[in-house]
């Protein structure tokens, strides 16, 4: 591979450019201290009249001595910020291929759409009476997810993913309450392909986890849940398609076997974003499922949040939706926010979900329509195919080189005797300009490389991804481990020890003891 | 379609180096008849200004509160936010990254949760806080979890001056878990016995200041009385602008502080996306839900940030995690962070004294109209008023004439004979103007 400049990029170039300045800045790439070692107690980078004399009514409450809060002016404050943005890798700034997590590109109108001030400017407890197009534009939003998924009902609440898992999970629970079998059915199934959140939410409300162990083709199979059903199971909880990128082909029929067996199917839609305008989940059993509006429909990813969870529910579950939810009285709308007089589960967030995600989500929807959405499924696994199809020759796929859906799972076995491991191939790419795929999950599948390129990229980008994964593939192979062991060299930081973190943490500035 | 890179003859390329024929090929594995065959019934895809208008359209029918008199709070609250904040925010690196997993190439949202814990911490008077939870009421919930962890014990006693809706979601979880929940009665005035609730079985008691109706707590007795009985104390706060001006929590004793981080760098967004604040004590770290981000450094002794202690967490402990949270609120804890470090301490207790200034003004002059008696003693920047007759219907009066004039407590609190009772903020975004209009429309509603 050449680099813009021609020059080889090549083991050990970071550490020949790695040439001492001053400042530790390297060019555009700046060292930033923190906001403590830097801002003054008495700077503000806002501007207050203080106010007129008045009598306060703090009583004994009121705060004595200092906080210890830096303040910086507001030149300060927006470079501090700038800086620190440059040491990120993001979507915007190149291919993101991290399985699992759907980064597909955020469009900027949806942006726009968030903060006009009629949706961006409204008080969850403001008459409903003076938003109605806020209650419409959730109606709406719940028009799509329910025709998309072919459903019964959709709760808007859930703040995330896991959230929505929670509240799946708790539908579920109430539901079995309610029948009389809460002291009996306690058990769910997961898989171990499963996100982690999924056995950590059905813990956190009583249930007991049972592993479903996955067939060698990665695909859970009828077989192995009709050896667990009992009329101790409550449900499944199974991603579909799963975390090893694959459509589960049986699903059909394990739903079944959990219907039978009284129990209930919860499907992790983490990956409903391969299916949108194929498939519906309502017609493979499906009886609750969240839909990842910062996956499947675009919401940005914000570093970590905020994200949103409506879960849709099946016929026999729409009744023990959370509050608050909506409903039709003839033209008008109403969001009914106790649970009394209902069979509702509770509530499980103070207000009415994630109102600034639907926005983005139902622009994110209108802009693609119908037509729109297929394509990008169908796009996101096309490009997940192509990179299966032009790697497969050099990488190993664990269940074979077959069709995948929207993210291709590769394991650590053609690395097997080469020194390189699964992270270090993965800190290389970063000095290539790539953000690595996810690693190590699904745990199924042995130092596991997760890649989801999303219908976002173009072909011309995609080759270059494959030609970089093929370069840095052929290096390992030939032994080149110093361009892997010490990776990354180039980026704002060098590996980072996280034992160390771990050990002895510093989670908190502290203000350093004054040498005399 | 403008956001789908691909062109016809990429399709058709790629297909033929794939080796199939047809796209649909490579949905083998879908049950054929579950493939749809025909499209759904759904419009089809818009341009960017169609999107705009219809989405236009829809935000014009909503009442926003920038657009009139507005003094609406109970767990979200309107405030000036610097615009260099959200022009921040939407930088491309921090907007379109993910969870920092890979440090190397995050350091710059995980240096800013850094930061963001250091200013929760201090401003809460805790030693720790984490990266964010959802909402101040979700870190409610967890807080009560965590408790249950530590003490081992499952009884939490939710006192009256809780947010009606944050005692929902603590008791649905708590249902939910077979974990006891005592709620006690709305308490208007601040009066309740909490201490008489406290015993040997208590996991915890969950308090709020200011609460609900305004009333500032001194949670000093409560937090001696939990200590002695082995129980832990929480302590919640829905405005965070009030910590500028009244005694941290961690200074009255709380073990755990849980609030809604909202009015400081956030819209009101109609209830989300919102960011939890969660801060404890330090020898409580390894029992705390959520992400933690430490300092460490690099191969090359450079200091650097990686998130830390992840074995309490649900990507590695599965089942036996502390919580399964995953995605949290990354973005808005960074504007949270930004308005912050724009405030400073000065600042922040100058916008608190700006606050309660304005709430202090509003009572005063609510006080003198016919029909409304402000009932409390103690206040920040929100207060609660009885009227001559039932809020709800006085509140809609007031909103068709264009004043946003509060919370009904029938609302949070249907069916508990409170019908009279009004929750009034005032923050520094309302003028004298906006006040006198507020208290003319209610002398012609009364």
């Amino acid at each position: 591979m050449l680099n813009q400049q021609g020059r080889p990029t090549a083991a050990g170039a970071g550490e020949q450019s790695a040439r001492a300045t001053f400042t530790s800045n390297r060019g555009l790439q700046m060292e930033e201290a923190l906001i403590f070692e830097i801002g003054r107690r008495d700077v503000s980078g806002v501007d207050l009249d203080e106010p007129e004399a008045f009598s306060s009514r703090l009583g004994a409450h009121a705060r004595v001595g200092e906080i210890g809060l830096p303040g910086l002016s507001e030149p300060e404050t927006v470079r501090h910020y700038v800086r620190l943005s440059q040491k990120n890798y993001a979507i915007d700034s190149g291919l993101y291929p991290l399985g699992s997590c759907t980064m597909k590109h955020n469009p900027r109108l949806n942006e726009a759409m968030a903060r006009l001030p009629g949706f961006a400017d409204i008080h969850p407890l403001q008459p409903q009476s003076s938003v109605p197009g806020a209650l419409a534009l959730m109606d709406e939003l719940s028009h799509w997810l329910l025709v998309l998924t072919n459903m019964e009902a959709v709760a808007m609440s859930p703040k995330a993913g896991a959230h929505g898992e929670l509240c799946g999970m708790a539908a579920i629970k109430t539901a079995i309450d309610a029948r009389g079998e809460g002291a009996t059915r306690r058990i769910v199934l997961v898989p171990e392909s499963a996100h982690g959140t999924n056995p950590a939410t059905a813990a956190s409300i009583g249930f007991e986890v049972k592993a479903v162990p996955a067939g060698a083709d990665g695909k859970v199979h009828p077989d192995a849940v009709r050896a667990l059903m009992g009329p101790d199971v409550a449900a499944i909880m199974l991603t579909n398609p799963n975390t090893c990128g694959l459509f589960e082909t049986e699903i059909v029929e394990i739903a079944q076997i959990l219907h039978e067996g009284g129990g209930y199917f919860y499907c992790d839609g983490a990956n409903f974003n391969a299916i949108v305008g194929k498939a519906r989940p309502g017609d493979l059993g499906v009886d609750a499922m969240h839909i990842n509006l910062h996956k499947t429909f675009s919401t940005p990813h914000g570093g970590g949040g905020p994200g949103s969870g409506p879960v849709v529910l099946s016929a026999r579950l729409a009744p023990f939706a959370p509050v608050p939810f909506l409903r039709r009285d003839g033209e008008r709308l109403a969001l009914v926010e106790h649970e009394e007089g209902t069979s509702s589960l509770g509530r499980l967030t103070a207000f009415h979900g994630q109102m600034g995600m639907f926005v983005r989500a139902l622009s994110y929807i209108l802009s693609h329509g119908a037509d729109g959405l297929k394509q990008a499924s169908e796009d996101a696994v096309l490009n997940a195919n192509y990179v299966r199809a032009c790697l497969a020759d050099v990488m190993s796929l664990p269940f074979g080189n077959k069709p995948c859906m929207h993210e291709v799972l590769f394991d650590d076995s053609w690395l097997k005797d080469t020194g390189v491991t699964t992270l270090d191939f993965a800190k290389a790419m970063i000095d290539e300009g790539y953000h690595p795929m996810t690693m190590y999950f699904p745990l199924v599948v042995h130092g596991a490389m997760l890649i989801e390129p999303t219908e976002s990229e173009s072909r011309a980008a995609l080759d270059l991804f494959i030609m970089t994964l093929r370069d840095l593939a052929m290096s390992a192979l030939r032994g080149e481990t110093e361009r892997f062991i010490g990776a990354p060299y180039l980026a704002p930081r060098r590996r980072l020890d996280e034992t160390r973190a771990a050990r002895s943490p510093i989670l908190r500035w502290v203000k350093p003891m004054r040498v005399e | 379609m403008r956001y789908l890179p691909l062109t016809p003859t990429d399709r058709t390329d790629m297909l033929a180096r794939i080796g199939v024929d047809h796209v649909d090929d490579l949905f083998a594995d879908v049950p054929a008849h579950l493939l749809l065959k025909e499209p759904l019934d759904l419009p089809r895809r818009k341009t960017e200004q169609d999107v705009a208008r219809a989405l236009g359209k829809l935000a014009q029918r909503n009442m926003a509160a920038g657009s009139v008199p507005f003094f609406i709070g109970c767990g979200a609250y309107k405030h000036h936010v610097p615009a260099s904040v959200d022009h921040l925010i939407q930088r491309s690196e921090f907007l379109t990254s993910y969870t920092p997993y890979q440090p190397e190439i995050s350091q710059g949202t995980l240096q800013y949760l850094f930061e963001f814990q250091t200013q929760v911490a201090l401003l809460t008077g805790m030693d720790v806080a984490n990266a964010s939870m959802y909402d101040g009421s979700t870190g409610a919930a967890e807080a009560v979890l965590m408790a249950h962890r530590v003490t081992r014990r499952r009884k939490a006693v939710l006192s009256g001056g809780l947010h009606p809706h944050y005692a929902a979601v603590v008791r649905t979880q708590s249902a939910l878990a077979n974990d006891e929940v005592v709620t006690l009665p709305a308490d208007v005035s601040a009066r309740e016995s909490l201490l008489d609730q406290i015993d040997a079985t208590t996991s915890c008691v969950v308090v709020q200041t200011p609460d609900v109706f305004g009333n500032l707590r001194d949670l000093s007795a409560i937090a001696q009385k939990c200590h002695a009985h082995g129980a832990l104390l929480i302590a919640v706060f829905t405005e965070a602008v009030s910590l500028g001006a009244l005694r941290a929590p961690g200074d009255m004793g709380a073990d755990i502080v849980v609030g809604e981080g909202q009015s400081i760098g956030n819209a009101l967004n109609f209830g989300g996306p919102y960011v939890g604040l969660f801060a404890t004590r330090q020898k409580y770290v390894r029992q705390m839900p959520g992400r933690l981000c430490g300092e460490t450094v690099d191969a090359e002794g450079r200091r650097g940030f990686v998130l830390t202690l992840s074995t309490r967490e649900q990507h590695i402990r599965r089942d036996k995690a502390t919580s399964n949270i995953c995605t949290n609120s990354g973005l808005c804890s960074l504007a949270f962070t930004i308005h912050m470090t724009l405030l400073g301490e000065a600042g922040l207790t100058k916008l608190a004294r700006v606050n309660h200034a304005n709430a202090v003004k509003l009572a005063d002059m609510l006080a003198g109209v016919t029909g409304v008696e402000v009932l409390n003693t103690t206040f920040f920047n929100e207060f609660t008023v009885r009227l001559a007759g039932d809020a709800a219907q006085i509140v809609e009066k007031l909103a068709a004439r264009g004043v946003l004039g509060g919370v009904p407590v029938s609302r949070l609190l249907p069916g508990a004979g409170l019908d009279d009772l009004l929750i009034v903020a005032n923050t520094e975004v309302n003028t004298n103007e906006d006040r006198a209009q507020f208290v003319a429309a209610l002398q012609e509603v009364l």
